[in-house]
């Protein structure tokens, strides 16, 4: 039933104590970095004075903004020896978010991912095919991780050559996936179009993770695989995958409590919301040495759920992300600003101020198309260089969203103009 | 060395429409129009009887348009006669990028108008080979 009772199923009171003890611990450390040393300090902050675990409301936010500015190790509160890796996730302005991890913090990330398979039901008999990005991304090596602590045979199958996915799903009887939604539903289409009835495979379960869908394409997922499909949360800040993940019941994300203390704001007062209260969420990590992060604010909408679960465990749950309350797209799982795409925009004088950004799904794919108009008077009335400047936006866009967008070329005046709350980004995906 | 007034043109309804009001209602005359189309946009070529007033208007009314220089000659308007110029231009090793012609009025003549990387040079090898090149005014009121 559990993998590890104690901490699993522990009284809110415990559970209350050992945060507390940790949020503590979790401060000290932060004190001691450069960034957080001069951040508390700015803001008046003496960390001696949270006395209980509700005073962590008077604790200042971090925002993405702040791990921009401690680039590259402002936050770290280790000596760089005792750092055995870093992952990073792609910067508005080129400059990466990185995270850092000793050892001990990538076995208490592989323990927390364990336990939240293992609570969904997988076990060490599983094959375990990971079809998330593998690198500075979490996504991959993070559940890579806790599927080897849990015992079962990994496939670090990675993201694309959808002919090879199957294959190894065929080959080596897989039980168990890890994937993007947008991804598994383009998958089972090449799966059907190649004679195979995703139905006969030895698929039991899915993760699904990096992007937001609903809880119909779940559904619609589970039915055309013939899976069960459970929903994992996560974000790099926080070392990536697993900080919530469906148990069994598939009734909401329990959080890994004992290493997160999570709490619900009003993203415009940035004020506490009681459980159940839908706002933004805001993280501590409790259980990271080499990068403690106070009051996180992750920006995505969601509601702590109150009442327990029917699986035992005392760790709360969250609702499955609602949106965010910023203007982020994940498109095909990656984080993309249009504050990104306009930095690049911007720089490029033979198109105009205005753009539109719209994200379709085609075939389970995503696609990110952006209209931007010519500039009237560097106009040089040859489509070789439309071609080539054309070409040169997307590599320039490339270099900064990782993806790959299609640029369409527009009449100068055609686009809405950049005064006022022009609607920027157009998703036309259902998800 | 003439010019042709280059526009562009997204590929939808109505994008003829906007230009042509514009040129006709400030007295613009169009000789030769073409259009180029890429399949997500197009670029419409015009021959106008006064080039940088058109291309002017169409600036101002927030249009993106711009002078091309092109080269125009006059050939006979009988068969073989485009052939004539073609296969001096291709042993000269000259790129025609984009090409269009018109009749002149009650002539036997016609105007063959293209676009290459090197006006002058082309110009030259194609006056030095006999053919009549026609200057920018001369074009306009052919």
């Amino acid at each position: 039933m559990y993998l590890d009772e104690k901490i699993e199923t522990m009284s809110r009171n415990e559970l209350n104590t050992l945060q507390f003890d940790r949020l503590k611990k979790a401060l000290n450390a932060a004190s001691q970095t450069r960034y957080y040393n001069k951040f508390f300090s700015d803001k008046k902050i003496d960390v001696s004075k949270i006395k209980t675990l509700e005073h962590i409301k008077d604790l200042p936010f971090t925002t993405k903004h702040d791990l921009r500015l401690s680039y590259p190790d402002g936050m770290v509160a280790v000596p760089a020896s005792d750092i055995v890796r870093i992952h990073a996730s792609s910067g508005t302005t080129g400059k990466s978010t990185v995270i850092y991890y000793t050892q001990k913090d990538i076995d208490h990330w592989a323990n927390q991912i364990a336990r939240a398979m293992y609570a969904t039901g997988t076990r060490k008999e599983d094959v375990f095919q990971n079809m998330m990005g593998y690198g500075l991304f979490t996504g991959g090596l993070g559940l890579h991780y806790g599927a080897e602590k849990l015992g079962c045979t990994v496939i670090p199958s990675a993201t694309g050559n959808s002919l090879r996915q199957i294959q190894l799903l065929q080959d080596f009887n897989t039980t168990v996936i890890h994937i993007t939604p947008s991804y598994a539903l383009h998958l089972v289409e090449v799966i059907k179009e190649n004679g195979i009835n995703p139905h006969d495979l030895s698929l039991k379960k899915a993760y699904f993770g990096a992007e937001p869908y609903s809880q119909a394409t779940t559904e619609k997922l589970e039915n055309l695989w013939g899976i069960d499909a459970y929903n994992s949360y996560g974000l790099s800040e926080m070392n990536g995958p697993g900080v919530a993940m469906d148990c069994i019941h598939k009734k909401g994300m329990h959080v890994v409590e004992d290493s997160y203390i999570v709490e619900i704001i009003n993203p415009n007062t940035g004020e506490q919301l009681p459980d159940g209260e839908e706002g933004e969420l805001v993280i501590t990590h409790i259980n990271r040495e080499a990068m403690p992060i106070i009051r996180y604010r992750t920006r995505d909408l969601t509601r702590i759920i109150p009442e327990p679960c029917e699986c035992g465990r005392t760790h709360r749950r969250i609702e499955r992300i609602k949106g965010r309350s910023d203007d982020m797209i994940i498109v095909g799982g990656v984080n993309v600003f249009p504050s990104q795409i306009e930095s690049v925009l911007m720089n490029i004088p033979e198109i105009g101020n205005n753009y539109v950004i719209i994200i379709d799904r085609e075939n389970g794919l995503d696609r990110m198309h952006i209209q931007v108009e010519l500039y009237s008077k560097l106009f040089q009335g040859d489509i070789k260089a439309l071609k080539r400047l054309n070409k040169d936006i997307v590599e320039k866009l490339r270099a900064i969203i990782v993806i790959n967008p299609r640029v369409e070329f527009m009449e100068p005046g055609s686009l809405p103009a950049s005064e006022g709350k022009a609607k920027r980004v157009i998703d036309n995906r259902i998800i | 060395m003439p010019h042709q007034v280059s526009v562009f043109a997204e590929n939808k309804p109505g994008k003829l429409n906007r230009v042509t009001e514009i040129l006709g209602k400030n007295n613009i005359n169009i000789r030769a129009i073409t259009i180029s189309d890429t399949g997500d946009y197009g670029i419409i070529k015009l021959l106008l009887d006064k080039p940088a007033e058109g291309n002017e208007y169409l600036q101002n009314a927030g249009i993106a348009s711009t002078l091309v220089s092109i080269v125009a000659i006059i050939i006979d308007d009988t068969p073989g006669s485009l052939h004539k110029a073609t296969s001096i231009l291709s042993s000269k090793n000259v790129n025609v990028e984009d090409a269009y012609g018109f009749t002149i009025r009650g002539e036997d003549r016609a105007v063959f108008v293209f676009q290459v990387k090197d006006v002058h040079a082309t110009e030259k090898i194609l006056k030095d080979a006999g053919f009549t090149i026609i200057s920018d005014n001369e074009l306009y009121y052919l």
